[in-house]
């Protein structure tokens, strides 16, 4: 048996039952980006009636913001539909059936997609209703930003997924966490100069680092910087096919140590 | 010279190992069983049955020895035959904000099962699930979700059946029911059904043979009617009590 677009489109449908069955899920899924939005979008236009130099760099906050988010809320659906398994106590059922484990990532995939468009398309169309900031007219600009931030996501999202079924839901808070972890590092607010040099290098090591400094150049000097999106994206190749390896090699250890069975504590 | 081909086993386990860290689980046991055949596999808590069912079913890889369904090895050739397979148990439930035919459904195409909805409508007119099939399993009886387990579990028509516990915590009636349910699904599809289970009466009602574990070997094998014989007992329960508390004569075996 092959790779099977059916068995995929069976855990998307899955995923999207619960989802539809559950309205604090999907509240969940706009509440915070709106709160985000919200809050640093009325923070940028204090500062810009203070700032001339915010005038000129006007959204940059809010376009932020807003790829921050899908960064962070695109790990976070790809790791929730995995841990909905845990918590429903399913994913006997799931390992035992002939699902494979790419099919597996693929519907996680997905999902994290679904779950993210429920999420920031209100939020972005509030943000031109209350801030005048489009992140669409970003165009093709936005299509590259959003590739490179999904597949930083998902490669987090596998290897949060592989930590879980090795280690349990006592790895449920890496699920909740393990972005923030980036947030300082790969300068979502800040250029990559402010920080220290030796703390640089590790920033540039990140591909997301590179999606944000390519929006400061858009929404500042208006350019679009594809070097700097090439480069994220030959470091999130890396990256996913890491994610991917240690998701096989964690899979293997659980079936190893029975923890496929205790998914517990 | 007899000419009759020998059958190739549904499920055969070769010197199972399987240790934790200091703590052997399963000792290194050997078994066979041939198609069509439903096999009681017993023992007190800690025996290893749940060990050895959880290799068989692919989601446990041994320390030594092999196991082989419908010929593939597990887990590394699982995929060859998962789809052949399914199991019952206790101690994984089905998504409960799901209706019952939105999971039958994930279920079925998850198996590749053809012509769904003509499975589902089946399975719901044999199970009694009919009234059932639109509400959330999370709002139906223990005994109701049960009988939902079990149609998860035949969906896919398997010719292996593992059954880990498939009537615990169910009332004597339903129980009755689903055992008798599953003696018909096996009889008709010729399937072969390793069944682990506290409860005797079940195991003498459903099984043909009767595989005794103790601290993970095998300590008897036999049919329930020789090893009521062997032992001097009126049912399997007494059996059970003489082979966990090490009384009785245990057939020569070599695990």
């Amino acid at each position: 048996m092959e790779f099977s677009l059916r068995r995929v489109a069976a855990m998307v449908r899955r995923y999207w039952y619960l989802l539809r069955s559950s309205w604090p899920r999907i509240l969940d899924l706009i509440y915070w980006p709106m709160v985000q939005m919200l809050m640093w979008g009325f923070l940028q236009t204090y500062i810009q009636q203070n700032a001339g130099f915010f005038v000129q760099a006007g959204g940059v906050f809010i376009g932020a913001v807003l790829l921050w988010d899908i960064l962070f809320r695109g790990q976070l659906g790809f790791s929730i539909s995995f841990l909905e398994e845990m918590y429903a106590r399913n994913l006997g059922n799931i390992m035992m059936s002939p699902l494979r484990p790419a099919e597996f990532i693929a519907a996680l995939m997905t999902m994290s997609v679904i779950r993210l468009a429920i999420g920031m398309v209100p939020v972005t169309l509030m943000a031109i209703a209350f801030f005048g900031f489009n992140l669409w007219s970003l165009g093709l600009a936005l299509a590259a930003f959003f590739m490179n931030l999904m597949l930083t996501s998902w490669a987090i999202g596998i290897l949060v997924a592989g930590l879980l079924l090795r280690n349990g839901l006592g790895a449920e808070t890496l699920a909740w966490t393990f972005m923030f972890l980036l947030l300082p590092l790969c300068c979502v607010y800040y250029p990559v100069s402010v920080l220290p040099m030796w703390l640089q290098w590790i920033a540039w090591a990140l591909p997301p680092t590179y999606v944000f400094e390519g929006m400061r150049a858009l929404l500042i000097d208006h350019v679009f910087r594809a070097d700097l999106m090439l480069q994220a994206l030959t470091l999130n190749a890396v990256l996913f096919a890491a994610g991917c390896i240690a998701f096989a090699v964690l899979l293997r250890s659980a079936r190893r140590q029975g923890t496929l069975l205790q998914t517990g504590e | 010279m007899d000419a009759t081909p020998v059958p190739v086993p549904a499920i055969s386990v070769d010197r199972l190992v399987k240790i934790y860290g200091q703590t052997t689980a399963v000792g290194g046991i050997s078994f066979d069983l041939r198609p069509g055949t439903i096999t009681g596999l017993l023992g007190g808590n800690g025996a290893g049955k749940s060990t050895t069912i959880a290799v068989i079913m692919g989601l446990l890889t041994p320390t030594s020895g092999t196991v082989r369904v419908l010929g593939a090895e597990m887990p590394r050739q699982r995929y060859q035959v998962l789809h052949r397979m399914n199991f019952e148990s206790p101690y994984v439930d089905m998504p409960m904000r799901l209706t019952v035919r939105q999971n039958l459904r994930v279920f079925g195409e998850l198996y590749g099962v053809a012509d769904l909805p003509a499975r589902i409508a089946q399975l719901a007119a044999d199970l009694e699930l009919r009234e059932l099939l639109d509400r959330p399993v999370g709002k139906l009886s223990a005994g109701q979700k049960t009988r939902v387990s079990v149609a998860k579990s035949l969906i896919n028509n398997p010719e292996v059946l593992l059954l880990d516990e498939p009537t615990a915590s169910l009332d004597p009636d339903t129980a009755d029911w689903v055992r008798g349910h599953l003696e018909r699904y096996c009889h008709g599809r010729n399937a072969t059904v390793l069944l682990a289970s506290h409860n005797m009466s079940e195991v003498e009602r459903l099984c043909e043979r009767v595989i005794m574990m103790k601290k993970g070997l095998i300590v008897d094998d036999d049919t329930p009617q020789r090893l009521l014989a062997r032992y001097g007992r009126e049912d399997l329960e007494e059996v059970f009590l003489d082979i966990a508390r090490g009384r009785g004569k245990a057939r020569e075996l070599v695990s």
